[in-house]
């Protein structure tokens, strides 16, 4: 709607040197096909059950994701040979439906993901805010703390939580909150630094507003262009930390499927059973692609400043 | 500069010492490391043994200054699960660590000028469009994923190289080709992203104004003030690493430090996993470190304001 109008404008004065139609459109499809399938996924992992509606038998999922079935072990998807569309995808070294598992674990992979972004993106904002205003050792001591935590390998933290405490999806947000507000506090602090000598702040300066409204009132607001920008760049990153910890083991636990503890599973059967691990790869792949295209594009819409983000 | 050289390396020891504190209580946070390494059949003196051997049943701060103490010597401890030297486990695994990295760190750095200087020199042609392409799919596929497809396809279907282990040239062919697709993407983002900054600049309008050829602008002017940028993501570069490291070191079995923190892990072996995180720790410590005293030298502003 809104890329219509700019559209519009863009045809009605005459252009030199803009984009071609042809550019244009696919300037629209990447942001089209990525924001269908995120959303696509988003609902898929919201009605994977209705459990949470106090309907645990209405599933979209045609089975039950843990549900053990040895007889059925090791299916083919349907297109195989021996496949039946029973099991559309296929099952698991314990007759478990693959497609059952992709469902319930675009469940948990997306929202270990978008509960970490909204941590890490509160945390780092407001570090990167006070950074960047206050300036100074508060700055200088802030910064090299973002500097080392975004130095530090995620899989590391989470490997000391979990030799401490049994994997759990806590620990998995935890151990990647930990490091992960760092990028937002380097990206809000730089942004900040140049809002600080903006007119309108050091107006307000001058009629007396305290730093903490500058901050929340005058700061703030003319940053959620980049921040929404980085929240959207980060979907993919997770997708691809969670189901890296998963895959070694120290993220979801089992029996809970996670895209990554599914390829894990699929591992040692790669030669007889090549379906459990490519499945679960592929969505992933697919969900870290589109929130990738949707960052860019949204970048290139709302703040094409940020190429090096 | 040698009050900015004291200042600095004070501010890295304060910070090895809280990442220190961090990690010593994280290990700690279950309450009592004893309680993992008990079986079903351990009595309640079995346990207390365990906690005195550990010098678990001395106090919180008593522990703490032990720790520090023997860390200091280097001594790190003994593997719980195989009842060795920590500090020698470590070092029997680093070199086959390093054999890996350094060929596939060269690949993909080679790979990564190579590409993004192109990507950034031919704008929107079929190269750089490939080179993106490239980029995005490295970025999107999960390492291990793409390791885990590779032996599918190079070692399980044609038979043509091990799947995993350590052993003659054929044994490093994978690895090193996943784990350099796996530094690659990121890498060459920067490098183009760097690229296209510096050709914008007046220094190189200036040296096309002179006449010089485009290759001597490109690969000598260019490349050069570009390769400084990416010098501040060196830590970040190093933490791909080691992620990179990990993963495909578990994929092919490959005996490196990825490998037996990943084995560490499992069997719930604090000391070894303490100790390697420890390691890590004090080389992400002493990369910034380097970074910012060669910033310093090149840049003497840097010197006399950030103290």
């Amino acid at each position: 709607m809104q890329e219509k109008d700019s559209d519009t404008e863009i045809t009605a004065e005459p252009v030199v040197g803009g984009l071609s139609r042809r550019a244009r459109i696919m300037k629209n499809l990447t942001f089209i096909i990525p924001a269908t399938i995120l959303s696509l996924m988003v609902l898929v992992a919201i009605f994977a059950d209705l459990a949470w509606l106090g309907l645990p038998d209405v599933r979209l999922a045609p089975y039950d994701p843990v549900k053990i079935s040895l007889p059925d072990r090791l299916m083919p998807p349907f297109w195989a040979e021996e496949g039946s569309t029973d099991h559309l995808l296929g099952t698991d070294k314990m007759g478990r439906d693959t497609l059952s598992r992709l469902i319930f674990g675009a469940r948990i992979s997306l929202s270990v993901s978008l509960l970490v972004i909204l941590i890490t993106s509160s945390i780092g904002t407001m570090l990167g805010i006070i950074a960047g205003y206050l300036g100074g050792r508060t700055e200088a001591f802030l910064m090299r703390i973002t500097d080392t935590s975004m130095a530090f390998p995620p899989i590391l933290v989470a490997m000391l939580l979990v030799v401490s405490m049994d994997p759990s999806f806590f620990t998995v947000v935890l151990a990647v909150s930990l490091l992960g507000w760092a990028p937002y506090a380097r990206l809000i602090r730089g942004e900040t630094l140049r809002l600080r000598e903006a007119d309108f702040v050091a107006q307000a300066r001058i009629i007396g507003t305290p730093p903490l409204r500058i901050m929340l009132r005058h700061i703030f607001p003319n940053i959620i262009n980049p921040l929404i920008i980085i929240m959207t760049l980060q979907i993919g990153l997770l997708i691809i930390v969670e189901a890296t910890l998963s895959f070694l083991g120290v993220g979801i636990p089992p029996p809970a499927p996670s895209w990554g503890n599914m390829v894990n599973d699929g591992r040692n059967l790669i030669d007889i059973a090549w379906w459990i691990s490519t499945f679960p790869g592929i969505a992933i792949g697919l969900v870290v692609l589109s929130g990738n295209f949707l960052g860019d594009w949204l970048r290139d819409k709302m703040d094409p400043r940020l190429r090096q983000l | 500069m040698v009050r900015f050289l004291v200042i600095r390396l004070l501010q890295s020891v304060v910070a090895l010492v809280g990442i220190a504190v961090l990690v010593f209580a994280m290990v700690r946070i279950s309450g009592d490391p004893a309680m993992m390494l008990a079986t079903a059949t351990s009595t309640a003196e079995d346990i207390q043994r365990i906690r005195v051997n550990l010098g678990l049943d001395k106090s919180i701060p008593e522990q703490f200054w032990i720790f520090v103490q023997d860390v200091v010597q280097g001594d790190l401890g003994e593997s719980l699960f195989k009842k060795k030297p920590v500090t020698g486990m470590i070092g029997a695994a680093l070199p086959n660590s390093i054999r890996l990295i350094l060929p596939s760190w060269v690949i993909a750095m080679l790979g990564a000028l190579l590409l993004g200087v192109l990507g950034a020199t031919r704008r929107d042609t079929f190269l750089d469009n490939g080179v993106k392409f490239i980029a995005i799919l490295g970025q999107a596929l999960p390492g291990f994923w793409v390791a885990i497809v590779a032996v599918f396809i190079f070692s399980v279907t044609w038979q043509l190289l091990p799947t995993s282990g350590l052993g003659g040239i054929d044994h490093y062919v994978l690895p090193v080709a996943t784990l350099s697709f796996f530094l690659l993407p990121g890498m060459m983002r920067l490098v183009r992203s760097s690229m296209l900054d510096v050709l914008d600049s007046e220094y190189i309008k200036l040296a096309r104004i002179k006449g010089l050829p485009e290759r001597t602008i490109i690969w000598k002017h260019a490349l050069r003030n570009a390769l400084i940028a990416p010098l501040t993501v060196a830590g970040m570069l190093f933490a791909m690493i080691i992620t990179g490291a990990v993963v495909i070191e578990t994929v092919f079995s490959w005996p490196g430090i990825g490998f037996i923190l990943v084995e560490g892990v499992m069997a719930r072996d604090f000391p070894l996993v303490q100790a390697i995180i420890l390691l890590v720790a004090v080389v992400v410590l002493g990369i910034n470190l380097l970074v910012d005293i060669s910033y310093a030298y090149i840049d003497p502003q840097i010197r006399y304001q950030k103290t």
